[in-house]
């Protein structure tokens, strides 16, 4: 294949859907499969074709349009309708009433514009509107064109100053400058190297990873094949959760789609430049995506992290050079490849530049997969994206950054969501998590289950992360039952300080957070624990004691 | 040929085609995990002896990684998301409630060997959240009465 | 060596001359600086883990581990400042604190590196909780014992199987704080296939957890050790 059949393909396809003055979007990701989508999909073809609308509308899956709490949802086209909680029942009417009639169904209607309306969709550009499964819905959406353009027209230094000038930082959460982590590996003289793409979305309330990938995996592909062209590899994996079945079957199909049409292969679209895509599947272990932990894992080993440096850049898969980036820090490249370096970056703050993916869950109402510049603010994301707290509530406290990020106070709501602020408010970036709490949660309760999470998932190899944590669990332990001493607390300032820093890998560094954060924002609920035997929300001591009275 | 021989031809096959690469295991070990559903201590050796790799490297390998079961699961399969989301949605009262109801512990099985309790770390089903997982049947949003229905069905039947 | 792979560096404020592929804790030695060390074992690979030999570089607010941190030009390496000494004596205590370590009753007191390091640091109460959890002991190799109660996970036996005896009879089982050194596939010791019943592991234990039965544990710790670092030197 050449270039431009890459293009006949594209305006052939679009050609094609233009014949269509509808597009029915069926979501088919994780969060509506399981309740119902493929029905669904059944459901609205048989409507269409009992209304006898087939030639005038097309009936797709499609991947995610992010409002995951209202499934299974359908994106009807033109016009950017959502349909929540769709039975099979629902479809008919919507066919009969928005397409034959053309009067869409009020009452089913996401009628949330908030929801949207400060959201900024360049990583799910595609999400929910193409179908995953094509190569060519992607191609038609413009896919591709950004590696056609890197290939024909870009040297690989061109295409990392590009990257550079974009001012994109790694979205994995510690926010290394792309460009620069790009250029180490490029400089290296030991080949062959190699690119990993890291989906191992381990951290608990997280799925924007996923929900990527299943919409939309050539953004994927595409950013990785140009990663690849800029630093000289000839071999990638993507290392994907293997809890994620759906994910890793979208990303195969694309994977085989794009070998057929020499996307990815020997001599890509007879560029002389070849690169080939291995899937590396995890089995259930965090700490494996750590950037040292995954190359032992894709080596087949146990995921224990080591020391850096060096760095993976220098000394990465089988001791070669390898760049490892996180799967949105790709998606990302294409558009700045198309766009131009200087569009990015006027997009967000001028030290964080770009969008990023937040998985919005807890006690909001309206969870769900959003895309947002940096810069905005908490405030925001939960009272107007989020649409405030769930029940009419009090907020509490956000959780930002996954489990080993840290738990902020309302006083911190006007916090712009950007790498600096947020590590100076105590959290982190992380693979953006953003968990709402409301007031009838304990902090000491959330410390805990955070911390935990972290003892179990501690590959063991460092004595702060393994023993240190899991004193700390034991401690609030402790506190929960009422057995908590005043020291207690200075006892746990000083072993998340000391864990913190003297951890070998980013999992003990970080997991000290949301214990430190609780300690710093929420000290009087700690109090209350050990002088009055008291819980604040009620939580702690409450289980026992309905327990004793129900038996 | 008896239904375990396929599953070692099949095992055979796919470690050939990637030609006994010793970088390959944790690929082996998850088409052998999706064969066999566990982990016997036989079935690492074989797999050490093939890719010649020494046995006790292989096996902690697999008891590194959380996703595969080194012991027999009971017949039926229950398995809670003790996710952020699903933690704070309460989904500790439900695992609680099955523990009582069926006299198991969580990461065990009865002892009649007819149903497990597993917690997995995030399903990725945040938004509907709680979520339980029964023999691949996903229950979102749910809460204990419906899921102590739905386990006591599948046992009962 | 040619002079362009010198490189010079600061320790402690003093200026010490290295090369190119030195280790911060090479260099350190070379000018007899003392950085404690407890999972590292020269003439075995860098493990990293036990976080007792880790210093601070000007420039930087992270801790690196000396042993496996390769010094560069103009380096400023602080290795005994007041936040170290605390969090070295923090490691001990956890360590002790991990297992129910009983000075009294172990083959290895008076001959115990971590014994050595914690009367060093000073670590005369532990601050957190000790476990008592029972942990299983080995007796049945015809000489090797393996006590799980005393293993503090620095892997140098593991290493030792590995890289100089070239067998891999032991690794390491679980992970976090299930971790567990294992013999073949996790069992017993007698029944292994691939050990060759070469000590290495007991001579490089620095606790009492691998030992060889009815032997006078100094005499395994001292000139065995010796020898076998020399050996490998000799390599």
């Amino acid at each position: 294949m050449k270039p431009e059949d890459i293009l006949r393909i594209a305006r052939e396809e679009t050609e094609k859907q233009g014949f269509y003055k509808y597009r029915i979007n069926i979501c088919c990701s994780s969060g509506c499969l399981p309740f119902g989508a493929l029905n669904l999909l059944k459901a609205f073809e048989n409507a269409v074709k009992k209304f006898g609308v087939e030639s005038e509308c097309k009936v797709a899956r499609a991947g995610c349009p992010g409002t995951c709490s209202v499934g299974p949802v359908v994106l009807l086209e033109p016009g950017g309708y959502i349909y929540q909680n769709v039975t099979p029942e629902k479809a008919r009417e919507i066919v009969k009433s928005h397409i034959v009639a053309g009067i869409p169904v009020k009452e089913y209607l996401y009628a949330n514009e908030a929801f949207f309306k400060k959201q900024l969709r360049l990583v799910l550009r595609n999400a929910g509107k193409i179908n995953p499964m094509r190569i060519e819905d992607y191609i038609a959406a413009g896919g591709y064109q950004a590696l056609i353009k890197c290939l024909t027209k870009m040297t690989p230094k061109e295409v990392i100053d590009e990257i550079t000038a974009s001012g994109l930082r790694g979205r994995g959460g510690a926010g290394f400058p792309t460009g620069q982590k790009w250029n180490f590996v490029a400089r290296e003289k030991n080949t062959p190297k190699y690119v990993v793409a890291n989906l191992d979305e381990g951290d608990p309330g997280v799925f924007a990873n996923r929900t990527l990938a299943e919409a939309d995996p050539h953004s994927i592909i595409e950013g990785m094949i140009i990663s690849a062209y800029a630093v000289g590899a000839e071999q990638g994996y993507i290392y994907v959760r293997a809890e994620y079945p759906l994910a890793v079957n979208t990303l195969r199909e694309a994977l085989r789609q794009a070998k057929a049409m020499n996307l990815i292969g020997e001599n890509i679209l007879e560029s002389g430049f070849n690169f080939n895509i291995e899937l590396r599947l995890g089995a259930g272990a965090f700490i494996a995506g750590e950037e040292t932990g995954i190359l032992a894992s894709i080596e087949g080993r146990r995921a224990t992290p080591r020391p850096r440096p060096p760095y993976p850049a220098t000394s990465g898969l089988w001791g070669k050079p390898t760049l490892i980036n996180n799967v949105e820090t790709l998606a990302n490249v294409p558009p700045i490849i198309l766009n131009g370096g200087d569009w990015f970056a006027k997009i967000g703050t001028p030290k964080c530049t770009g969008t990023k993916c937040f998985s919005l869950t807890g006690k909001v109402n309206n969870p769900g997969l959003i895309e947002v510049p940096m810069g905005i603010t908490l405030r925001e994301v939960i009272f107007e994206i989020g649409g405030g707290i769930l029940r009419g509530r009090k907020f509490k406290a956000v959780l930002v950054g996954g489990p080993s990020g840290g738990c902020l106070p309302e006083s911190m709501l006007g916090l712009p969501i950007d790498y600096e602020s947020l590590t100076k408010a105590g959290a982190i970036m992380g693979s953006g998590g953003i968990v709402v709490i409301d007031d009838t949660a304990c902090m000491v309760d959330t410390a805990w289950f955070f911390t935990d999470f972290c003892v179990d998932e501690s590959c063991g190899k460092c004595v702060p992360c393994r023993v240190g944590l899991l004193k700390i669990r034991n401690i609030l332990e402790r506190i929960m039952k009422g057995e908590g001493k005043m020291d207690d607390i200075d006892l746990l300032e000083e072993l998340g300080v000391y864990v913190r820093d003297a951890s070998l890998c980013g999992l003990g560094q970080t997991a000290p957070n949301p214990t430190l954060t609780t300690l710093r924002y929420f000290r009087d609920e700690y109090v209350a624990h050990i002088s009055e035997k008291r819980c604040p929300a009620g939580k702690c001591f409450k289980e026992q004691a309905s327990l004793e009275v129900k038996e | 040929m008896s239904k375990e021989d396929r599953r070692l031809l099949i095992l055979e096959r796919e470690m050939k085609a990637r030609m006994y690469q010793k970088s390959v295991l944790l690929e082996i070990l998850h088409l052998a995990h999706e064969l066999y559903g566990y982990f016997d201590k036989d079935l690492l050796n074989y797999i050490s002896e093939r890719l010649n790799l020494p046995p006790s490297h292989v096996y902690g390998v697999a008891s590194f990684y959380h996703l595969f079961r080194l012991k027999k699961p009971g017949e039926h399969v229950v398995s809670a998301c003790m996710g952020t989301a699903c933690y704070v949605s309460g989904v500790e009262e439900i695992i609680s409630a099955i523990e009582r109801e069926f006299n198991v512990k969580r990461g065990g099985s009865t002892a009649d060997g007819k149903l497990s309790l597993f917690i997995t770390r995030c399903i990725g089903a945040c938004a509907m959240a709680p979520n339980v997982t029964i023999d691949n049947e996903v229950i979102g949003k749910a809460n204990k009465e419906v899921v102590l229905k739905r386990i006591k069905d599948i046992i009962g039947g | 060596m040619s002079v362009s792979s010198v490189v010079k560096i600061k320790i402690d404020g003093v200026e010490v001359t290295a090369y190119e592929g030195d280790t911060i804790l090479s260099a350190a030695k070379r000018a007899s600086i003392y950085i404690p060390t407890l999972c590292y074992l020269d003439g075995l690979s860098s493990y990293g883990g036990c976080r007792l030999c880790i210093v601070e570089v000007k420039g930087s607010p992270k801790l690196f581990p000396s042993c496996t941190t390769p010094v560069s030009n103009g380096m400023e390496i602080i290795t005994n400042s007041e936040r170290l000494r605390k969090f070295r004596k923090l490691t001990l205590g956890l360590i002790l604190s991990e297992k129910p370590h009983i000075c009294s009753i172990c083959v290895a007191n008076g001959h115990c590196e971590l014994q050595d390091l914690a009367k060093e640091f000073g670590v005369d109460h532990l601050r957190v909780e000790r476990e008592w959890t029972a942990h299983k002991i080995d007796l049945t190799h015809d000489f090797l014992v393996i006590d799980h109660n005393r293993c503090i996970l620095c892997a140098r036996c593991i290493r030792a199987c590995d890289e100089i005896e070239g067998v891999h009879v032991l690794d390491m089982k679980m992970r976090g704080k299930d971790s567990q050194v294992i013999v073949d596939m996790d069992e017993d010791w007698a029944s292994s296939r691939s050990c060759t019943s070469c000590r290495k592991c007991a001579r490089v234990c620095p606790v009492g957890a691998i030992y060889v039965r009815d032997k006078p544990f100094s005499e395994i710790k001292d000139k065995e050790m010796a020898k076998f670092i020399l050996s490998r030197r000799g390599l």
